[in-house]
């Protein structure tokens, strides 16, 4: 059966193995890798903007895919991750510069370091749930942008951190062409990685707490273990996120992890669709396109008469912040299975196009 | 030590925590009868007070009419955005009714900055002395009027549930929605009704707090910081919110004075509510006066 290019019409699985793999046909396979190859070739014809756009889509989206492997896969709500983004970002650059560790190891070192202050707030996850966890995670967040305020040992306080460039065997990746593989593979690797692990017992008991927490405890599942383990890895992706975004631009301050950050991460996933981890991506690039979209509309507008109107332009940031909730709102309301649902859908329709039935 | 400046401090403490209470209960209302944990109640604040600033200035009422424009319009706001945005979600997971709130509180707060600006206006001048003295404290006008709507509100809140039929029926609704539906009563009038109320009560606050500070957009910081007390008090409990407000309200005006009396950590006064709110959720996630969940199998 793995030899198959199509797909039967309807659930033929009669392997475990079937049932668990990533790609369901070769060509899916074949396409993915293709598209990969696709993206190292893009800095050829892709100009400095859109390159700026893809390394932002990649930290972003690995940060995203943390908090989806907290929120759509284990159900735990967490309204800081925008704060835990931040602490890779200065964790990263704070052993760079004070231990002199290379940045390469720096920012794996960065996601555990985040890893560990995850945990230590994911710790009331393991009493509490639903919205109380909301609550405790909105806390945390205030709670880690004050100790950024505060620790100038390592934040550098008022004034930021600043980050070296990423530099491999005396290489240093510090243009917009090179720091893009980078990004790449850290982004190829981690959404890898968060595939496999949920194939993965782990990836399973997360999914069994998020659908009947009482029958997974039943079954035989930690949930105070899997909750903190959950918290961990999410913070992880956050941290690695956070340490690439602070390596490319080479300088942390901390205005910018504030709970709109949150916020923004949470959108990302609701957008593209909770528990899903190619939604995760499709979330992140439509929320990175927002605003840009948005820019270029605003662009238009003012060759025209409506230019004139100061209202639109000078409003453009609060249009930007406005677009953002409406999104929300309308997604939560006309889409709450997000884009991930829309793709298969019109998938599905195409596949059997005349004759759906 | 220094004594005068410590009263002083619990005085505000305890005016301030009394507003927290007013707006806890908003939240408590909501949570209550609908279920849903209103992360916008901050801009419900934010939306009353820049209304009655407008009607004020712009309009150039006197301020008991225009304060009376803007709680008829809260109201009609509250009941509105019940029916178009909230309605859908019933039944819904909790991170959407989550989200979907945090989407109006950031879609609200960046209207509000695009019609009215960045920059803090104030009020034209409603009483005629700023401050008065008793017992040697001194104390704002805004602020002795604020504790008087406080408690009228409080008041007012507690004769509404207790005596009146509406009152009534969104008990009924809060202690089981089915039941209440079989005998009669409109769910959906009484959901509508809570936001409206919650509206109004919290544009009330919000002007309040606008007289004294000038409006701004830090006014909805006030829906954030209204958490940790009605963690304390207990998510479903009016009178907990009530004792959650005025405890946080005293609370980090203590932490202010310890800190800015020993310490020197500094910020004290604004992240202080969100350790105790970490401390409580661990030790006592229901807080002094929620009902426990108890799940069956």
């Amino acid at each position: 059966m793995s030899s198959l290019t199509m797909r039967p019409c309807g659930d033929f699985r009669t392997s475990y193995k079937q049932d668990n793999t990533i790609f369901e046909t070769k060509t899916i396979r074949l396409m993915a890798i293709a598209s990969i190859l696709l993206l190292c070739t893009a800095p050829l014809f892709l100009d400095g903007y859109f390159l700026t756009l893809c390394i932002q889509i990649s930290y972003l989206g690995i940060a995203a895919l943390g908090l989806n492997i907290l929120v759509g896969y284990t159900g735990q709500i967490s309204l800081g991750h925008g704060a835990f983004f931040g602490f890779g970002a200065f964790a990263s650059a704070w052993l760079n510069t004070s231990f002199h560790i290379p940045v390469f190891l720096s920012i794996p070192l960065a996601g555990f370091l985040t890893m560990g202050v995850g945990m230590m707030f994911g710790l009331p996850a393991a009493r509490i749930k639903g919205l109380y966890l909301a609550i405790a995670t909105l806390a945390s967040q205030f709670i880690i942008e004050d100790f950024f305020a505060r620790a100038d040992w390592f934040s550098g306080g008022p004034y930021g951190a600043s980050a070296a460039p990423f530099s491999l065997f005396g290489f240093d990746f510090d243009t917009d062409q090179s720091f893009y593989y980078v990004a790449l593979f850290a982004l190829v690797t981690m959404f890898i990685w968060g595939c496999n692990l949920m194939r993965s017992r782990d990836g399973r008991a997360f999914v069994a707490i998020r659908d009947h927490y009482l029958s997974a405890e039943i079954m035989g599942i930690k949930l105070n273990k899997y909750r903190l383990l959950s918290f961990g890895i999410s913070s992880f992706y956050a941290g690695i996120g956070g340490a690439l975004y602070a390596h490319y631009l080479g300088y942390v301050s901390a205005e910018g992890f504030t709970i709109f950050m949150s916020i923004q991460f949470l959108a990302m996933i609701i957008i593209g669709g909770l528990g899903s981890i190619k939604g995760t991506l499709m979330g992140v690039i439509f929320m990175v396109l927002l605003p840009e979209v948005l820019e270029s509309g605003v662009g238009v507008l003012k060759m025209t008469d409506w230019g004139n109107i100061p209202l639109v332009v000078d409003g453009l940031a609060y249009i930007k912040e406005m677009a953002i909730g409406l999104v929300i709102i309308g997604f939560l309301i006309f889409e709450p299975e997000g884009l991930a649902h829309r793709w298969a859908q019109i998938k599905n329709y195409w596949k059997f196009y005349p004759f759906s039935y | 030590m220094n004594f005068e400046l410590l009263t002083q401090l619990i005085v505000n403490g305890l005016i301030v925590g009394l507003l927290y209470g007013v707006i806890g209960m908003c939240f408590v209302l909501v949570y209550k009868s609908t279920k849903i944990v209103n992360f916008a109640q901050g801009e419900f604040l934010l939306i009353g007070a820049w209304v009655c600033w407008a009607a004020l200035v712009y309009l150039q009422l006197p301020f008991f009419l225009g304060f009376i424009l803007t709680l008829c319009f809260m109201a009609a706001f509250g009941v509105l955005l019940q029916m178009i945005v909230l309605r859908p979600m019933i039944g819904e997971p909790i991170i959407s009714v989550i989200m979907i709130t945090i989407g109006l509180s950031i879609f609200f707060q960046a209207l509000m900055k695009w019609i009215f600006g960045v920059s803090p206006q104030s009020y034209p001048q409603v009483f005629d002395t700023q401050t008065i003295n008793i017992l040697g404290l001194n104390i704002e006008m805004a602020y002795l009027m604020s504790t008087l709507i406080a408690i009228v509100i409080m008041g007012a809140f507690y004769l509404f549930f207790k005596y009146s039929k509406h009152g009534l029926a969104m008990r009924a609704t809060a202690f089981d929605q089915q039941v209440a539906q079989s005998l009669g009563i409109s769910v959906k009038n009484v959901f509508a009704m809570s936001w409206g109320i919650a509206a109004t009560v919290s544009a009330t606050a919000g002007v309040v707090l606008g007289m004294v500070n000038g409006v701004s957009d830090s006014l909805s910081i006030m829906g954030i910081k209204v958490f940790p007390a009605v963690i304390l008090g207990g998510l479903d409990s009016i009178i907990g919110a009530i004792v959650g407000g005025v405890i946080i309200g005293v609370l980090e005006n203590v932490a202010e004075f310890v800190d800015s009396q020993y310490l020197h950590i500094g910020n004290m006064y604004d992240i202080a509510p969100f350790y105790v709110l970490l401390v409580i959720l661990w030790f006592k996630p229901y807080g002094l006066f929620g009902t426990k969940d108890i799940e069956r199998i």
